[in-house]
């Protein structure tokens, strides 16, 4: 059970950034996970009223407040047309749009979940995260940052050019997926793949055999198992190690072949 | 703490819990069409409306409500027993629960949707569960009311 002793909605983020300090205040996303926790909190902090809940684009990027919901990324034209479609295929099947009406893009990647799709597909891109204190740090290298009291401010997608695909596995369509896909060719045809919910966070697998040099149906196939092969995959309840790994081979050769047919 | 709303268009001003649910908030007010089916954010039966979006209100905390519009089920008795009507006809009803939830979520998908596929219309719905139907009577009463808002035939 959540229980909240007191709610402060913050006039300025160094205002939030104080208060999140004491270990037993925490900033509120959407609420969504949260909820489901055992957790005493003395101070929950809102961020609703500092304006960060837009989408804004310019010529080089799009900047996402990190109050922005799911369901505001999925619906976002422009970001779809720039994606074509990926991120929109990463949010769909995330439980229900009632759901993504609700949580926030910064409780999400601030979280840095292993079952994230948004995260394995924001991945994909050319993303960064803006932190109050910590300033602007590529999404790939906040993935492995441990945990700490900063507060993740906005998403960046820099535009360059970039093309993009996702996929992912469920068991049952909305539940948590078994395994995520995302792949990624460079302005200058550089590969990668993308591969979260091993059930660990999200990892990005280079093309550094410059296996893709020719992208023929053979070498799709010998990337497809350098990626799984270079990565660890274990079980939980909804899939094995194995099965996991067996996957993704088949996600990430199906999901280059479609990019590639959509040129 | 203090906050301020309108539920269905009544302004309310109260002194709440601050981890009061906006679900709890919104039944001790009398709508009790708002129903905790599975409190894991995932069958849809309390689903309501904040500002005209559907949303999870046993997500929600009411305190993120203040200053905003709550429509719950008890606000759209109309436009509810419209879409009752398509439900008898596909006798898509059973024992009634998720109706509630699910009828909101019809409604907020009628004004948002401006086009409509098959598949548009199971992912905007595949949020709301339901034990009694296999859900084909309530896909077809849906279609039917959409085509009918749409401007088709009742």
């Amino acid at each position: 059970m959540l229980t909240i002793k007191e709610y402060v909605s913050v006039e300025s983020l160094e205002e939030a950034y104080k208060l999140n300090q004491n270990v037993n205040n925490v900033i509120l996303g959407g609420t969504g996970w949260l909820k489901l926790q055992n957790r005493n909190i003395v101070k929950a902090i809102d961020l609703s009223k500092l304006g960060l809940d837009k989408i804004e684009e310019d010529e080089e990027k799009y900047t996402i407040g990190c109050m922005v919901t799911l369901r505001d990324i999925e619906k976002n034209v422009s970001l779809n047309e720039y994606t074509n479609n990926a991120l929109k295929n990463s949010l769909k099947d995330i439980v229900g749009v009632q759901f993504r009406n609700c949580v926030t893009i910064g409780g999400s990647i601030y979280s840095r979940f292993g079952f994230s799709d948004i995260l394995t597909s924001l991945l994909t891109l050319d993303t960064y995260v803006e932190m109050y204190k910590g300033g602007i740090i590529p999404l790939k290298d906040f993935v492995n940052m441990p945990y700490d009291k900063d507060i993740l401010v906005r998403i960046i997608i820099k535009k360059d050019g970039r093309k993009v695909g996702y996929s992912a596995f469920r068991n049952q369509a909305t539940n948590f997926p078994v395994i995520t896909c995302g792949v990624t060719i460079t302005e200058n045809k550089k590969v990668y793949a993308v591969i979260g919910a091993r059930p660990y966070k999200a990892k990005v697998v280079e093309d550094n055999e410059n296996i893709l040099g020719e992208f023929s149906e053979e070498n799709i196939e010998k990337f497809a198992k350098y990626v799984s092969e270079n990565l660890k995959f274990d079980s939980n309840m909804r899939a094995s190690g194995e099965y996991r790994k067996r996957l993704t081979e088949v996600f990430v050769k199906r999901t280059l072949k479609k990019l590639m047919e959509e040129k | 703490m203090e906050i301020k709303l309108w539920i269905n268009g009544k302004l309310t001003e109260d002194n709440i819990e601050p981890d009061t649910p906006l679900l709890e908030y919104v039944r001790s007010k009398g709508c009790l069409s708002v129903k905790r089916g599975c409190e894991t954010s995932n069958c849809g039966l309390c689903t309501l409306w904040i500002d005209e979006k559907p949303v999870l209100s046993c997500t929600v905390l009411a305190a993120r409500a203040n200053g905003k519009h709550i429509t719950t089920l008890e606000g759209l008795q109309e436009e509810a027993k419209e879409f009752g009507e398509f439900m008898a006809k596909e006798g898509a009803d059973q024992c009634g629960y998720c109706n509630p939830g699910f009828i909101m979520n019809v409604l907020a998908m009628v004004r948002e949707l401006k086009e409509f596929s098959d598949e548009d219309i199971k992912e905007y719905l595949v949020g709301n569960l339901c034990r009694c139907t296999g859900y084909m009577g309530q896909f077809r009463a849906v279609k039917a009311f959409l085509n009918y808002k749409r401007g088709g035939e009742r």
